[in-house]
């Protein structure tokens, strides 16, 4: 199976990241752009997708300050 | 007193904690790959990016071989001490709580901050007095110390803050100011600054030689 995991720092922990794309915008002419958060997408190919959750658990994500998600891709025949 | 220096790929401070080791004792490096810690007392984990940092500072290091052994060596009551990304290693490890979060500033730090002594109770402190002050060194990208406000209150309670950043030193926006934890058994603790860079007048300070010296106070391990 494929699958994208987006990780996404845990709500309520400050995303100095995200602050600075947010200021970095308006400079650039965007303007009302705000509650930026920068994270990471991991794209993989899984042969047991039960194995998932516990992989994202213990490797992709920091439970402690990450939230992570995993989103099926359709394969492509 | 011999002192084993864990080096990854990507570390960068060995040689540094090597030298500072060898100051209170003897010293030798350990690889990644070695899994035999016989004969050694204490283990230093030093600075760097191991690894690249690839993924999140210590997320790879953690499943190193020798990282195994050294659960091991934890879990028997060895005292181990991670400096920097051998902090980062681990709270990734889970031999540590809490975890280190990027520099609310974004940038990469590098300056000498004051640091006071909270605990003076542990394996790798009890060289210094409680409240006591060090000037050390920090140097990193991903230093702000977090913990979940019970897991903050647990750590408060036990002891398990060992140095805080003195007032109007938090360089990186750690929560409470907090730059070194402990494990529940005091044996295991971790810092973001340097103190194997600190251990010569030379460099400008000699505050850092004090953690080091503090695991030869005790009886050799059994």
């Amino acid at each position: 199976m494929k699958a994208t995991v987006l990780i996404r720092p845990k709500e309520g922990i400050l995303d100095p990241q995200g602050k600075a794309v947010e200021r970095a915008l308006p400079a650039l002419g965007f303007s009302g752009v705000s509650a930026v958060r920068v994270g990471r997408m991991v794209e993989l190919e899984v042969e047991d997708p039960s194995a998932l959750p516990s992989l994202c658990e213990k490797l992709l994500a920091n439970p402690l300050i990450e939230d992570y998600e995993i989103q099926p891709l359709p394969d492509q025949g | 007193m011999r002192f084993g220096v864990l080096q990854f790929p990507g570390s960068c401070d060995e040689r540094d904690a090597l030298q500072a080791c060898e100051r209170v004792g003897a010293a030798r490096m350990l690889w990644h790959e070695d899994t035999d810690l016989s004969g050694i007392d204490a283990v230093v984990i030093p600075g760097g990016f191991s690894y690249g940092d690839y993924l999140r500072a210590g997320a790879i290091a953690r499943f190193s071989p020798a990282m195994g052994a050294v659960a091991e060596f934890a879990a028997a009551g060895g005292p181990v001490l991670g400096i920097c990304n051998g902090f980062q290693v681990l709270c990734e490890a889970g031999l540590l709580p809490g975890a280190l979060l990027p520099n609310e500033s974004v940038r990469f730090l590098c300056r000498q901050v004051e640091l006071v002594v909270e605990n003076a109770n542990t394996p790798f402190t009890r060289a210094c007095d409680p409240g006591e002050r060090l000037s050390v060194p920090v140097k990193h990208m991903s230093g702000r110390y977090f913990a979940p406000d019970g897991m903050l209150e647990d750590l408060e309670a036990g002891g398990q803050v060992v140095l805080r950043y003195a007032p109007g030193h938090n360089p990186n926006g750690s929560v409470r100011d907090i730059a070194g934890v402990c494990n529940e058994d005091g044996n295991v603790m971790g810092l973001m600054p340097h103190p194997e860079h600190a251990v010569d007048p030379l460099t400008g300070s000699a505050d850092g030689l004090r953690l080091f010296a503090s695991p030869a106070l005790q009886p050799a391990a059994a």
